[in-house]
């Protein structure tokens, strides 16, 4: 698609015409074998770590989701009876439609926000570098500060968000104890934590654009908007869909901001998938009802990756 | 791409306004470029204030915080929260622990991946491209679509209640891998195939060819999962259960369970937990960004 993509076709150039080169003939088999048993042991290590700590547990969570499990202790197999028990679950499916929601508000917000910095932080402007990093500033901090920021601004009885919404005269909002504002808080701190990075994706995007690109289309008489609808929307898509990925990934995976700012309340107004899941493993120790749980986290994981598969193949083929 | 994403835009487009702008379109850009200031000024104040509200709250008394009576620009200050903090909890131990980890699976991670992601871009064998595409996909896993067996797995290993519990699961992530192979594949072939052909064993070329190109990819790589493994949450607070392997981010949620709605010193340590990172970042802030910005690329 971009700088990689056209590397990985002058390495690959360079490659297939060595390989087919009738060179020393009867060695060529030997080569291919040493070079695969290279390639094996290189990776070794890493297919070691991969496989015992990603692959097996996730083979076993499938298994443990058949069981009705007593603490930590060995389960006892129970057939579907966890997933018929989803079905009826009232909290599982507040937890899905929440984290439905959250992705669906903050992954758009995140990139339009992200863009507009981007296009502001990428034009004449003094002292651009340092407002640039300003923004990324929040990439460095832990999601459990960050969330215990949103803990501050937000307090219901002296936040300073709500002092300040009281200087200007208008009524203070139940950040805390209302269910819809505090889901409205934990999209605010969230966009807070995200926007810088996309924003550094979008700069990186818009500095491949050529600047003659913008004078052909300036000495057309385009204005500042017709030149953003057709020339930089269009040639940030790469960029566009990497991050529309990422954010619903990340958006999908909020665990840190729900889990240290709410709790996943007032009455589980901000419970997502994720801190259900948690909740229902280590606190209630219910594990195989979480694997369950985590069942459904994956298949809807592998949905999202057939979907963007598609899409992405399809795109290359347009392109 | 070996320039940093924060640097200067190309002197091209500085002239392009000098030598298409009439005069009136320049004062029209002029006009802009206060808006534009104001707006990021904007930006930067909904950016800082949090974090500046954080420092005030840290070094605020706590009858101040409670009597509303906090300004925005305090008058006194004091360090009692810190005192209160350190002297109420084991910060030290924390801090160390937060090191140890986060360094160990830093180094961790690039040693693994730059051995793999050598194999994966530089040799060609049948399967890599399936080991590839099956690290990508384990990316997108949650973590808590494993907690429950990967607990069980951890304490039938014997690491529960040691440093590995969070080490090794951590360093599992194919993320490096990602970044690795990305890095490497810039590497010329032509490069490795001579010294294949003077006789060097593979092994030969990743050490004397490979791992010196690979600075950069070096830099990035341990800084992002630095980053990343200080800090990591989800996973440190089912593997770390015993207070004194806790992390800085599993001590600070201890902490808000204990000190409840003592926010003079919960904002406290969390600038303890905040800071090292920041100045870390903002210091080596080219290798970052080039680490976000390729991991952007496709």
């Amino acid at each position: 698609m971009t700088k990689v993509a056209v590397e990985q076709d002058r390495v690959a150039g360079t490659v297939a015409p060595s390989l087919t080169l009738p060179r020393r003939p009867g060695r060529r088999n030997g080569k291919t074998v040493r070079e695969a048993l290279a390639g094996w042991l290189f990776l070794t290590p890493n297919m070691l770590l991969l496989c015992l700590f990603v692959l097996v547990p996730l083979v076993w969570t499938v298994v443990i989701s058949f069981q009705e499990t007593n603490g930590f202790g060995v389960g006892e197999y129970v057939g579907v009876a966890n997933y018929e028990r989803l079905l009826g679950d009232p909290l599982f499916w507040r937890s899905t439609a929440n984290t439905l929601l959250f992705t669906i508000i903050v992954t758009p917000l995140s990139m339009v926000l992200g863009l507009g910095a981007a296009v502001l932080f990428n034009s004449i402007l003094p002292a651009r570098g340092v407002f640039r990093s300003i923004l990324i500033i929040p990439m460095a901090i832990s999601g459990v500060a960050t969330a215990l920021i949103g803990v501050l601004v937000f307090n219901e009885n002296n936040g300073i968000l709500d002092n300040l919404i009281r200087f200007i005269g208008l009524p203070s909002v139940n950040w805390q104890s209302g269910g819809f504002a505090a889901f409205v808080s934990v999209v605010l701190v969230t966009l807070w934590w995200r926007v810088g990075f996309n924003m550094l994706i979008y700069l990186a995007g818009l500095q491949s654009i050529g600047p003659e690109l913008y004078e052909a289309a300036e000495l057309d008489g385009a204005g500042f908007w017709v030149r953003f609808r057709n020339v930089t929307v269009p040639l940030l898509g790469p960029s566009s869909f990497f991050l529309l990925i990422l954010n619903v990934i990340y958006s999908f995976q909020v665990f840190d901001i729900v889990f240290v700012m709410t709790g996943g309340g007032p009455q589980n107004a901000t419970s997502v998938l994720v801190t259900y899941a948690y909740d229902t493993g280590f606190v209630t120790r219910d594990q195989g009802y979480a694997a369950a749980i985590g069942v459904v986290l994956l298949l809807v994981t592998f949905i999202f990756t057939a979907v963007r598969w598609r899409t992405s193949r399809s795109r290359d083929l347009v392109e | 791409m070996t320039t940093s994403t924060l640097s200067p835009a190309p002197a091209t487009r500085r002239q392009k306004t000098t030598r298409l702008g009439a005069p009136r379109s320049r004062r029209g850009s002029r006009r802009g470029l206060v808006a534009r200031i104001v707006a990021a000024i904007l930006i930067s104040i909904v950016v800082l204030f949090p974090l500046y509200w954080m420092l005030v709250v840290a070094f605020s008394s706590r009858s101040e915080l409670l009597g509303g009576t906090l300004r925005l620009w305090p008058r006194t200050m004091t360090v009692g929260n810190f005192e209160r903090v350190l002297a109420g909890f084991p910060i030290a131990t924390w801090f160390s622990n937060s090191m140890a980890i986060s360094i160990t699976v830093a180094v961790l991670t690039v040693l693994v991946n730059l051995l793999g992601g050598y194999a994966l871009s530089q040799l060609k064998f049948r399967g890599s491209n399936v080991v590839f595409l099956i690290a990508l996909t384990t990316l997108m896993i949650p973590v808590q679509v494993i907690m429950v067996p990967l607990f069980r797995l951890v304490t039938n290993l014997g690491l529960y209640g040691s440093y590995w519990a969070v080490i090794l699961p951590t360093a599992a992530s194919a993320f490096g891998l990602f970044l690795a192979r990305q890095f490497i594949l810039s590497i010329p072939r032509d490069l490795i195939e001579a010294a294949r052909i003077d006789g060097a064993s593979h092994f030969r070329v990743f050490t004397s060819i490979v791992l010196p190109l690979s600075k950069p990819l070096i830099a990035v790589l341990f800084f992002m999962t630095l980053l990343q493994s200080w800090n990591d949450f989800a996973w440190p607070l089912i593997a770390l259960k015993q207070n004194e392997l806790f992390t800085l981010p599993i001590g600070l949620l201890y902490l808000q369970g204990q000190f409840g709605s003592d926010l003079g010193a919960t904002m406290a340590f969390a600038l303890i937990n905040v800071v090292p990172m920041v100045v870390l970042f903002l210091v080596f802030q080219r290798f970052f960004v080039q680490g976000f910005a390729r991991s952007g690329i496709k």
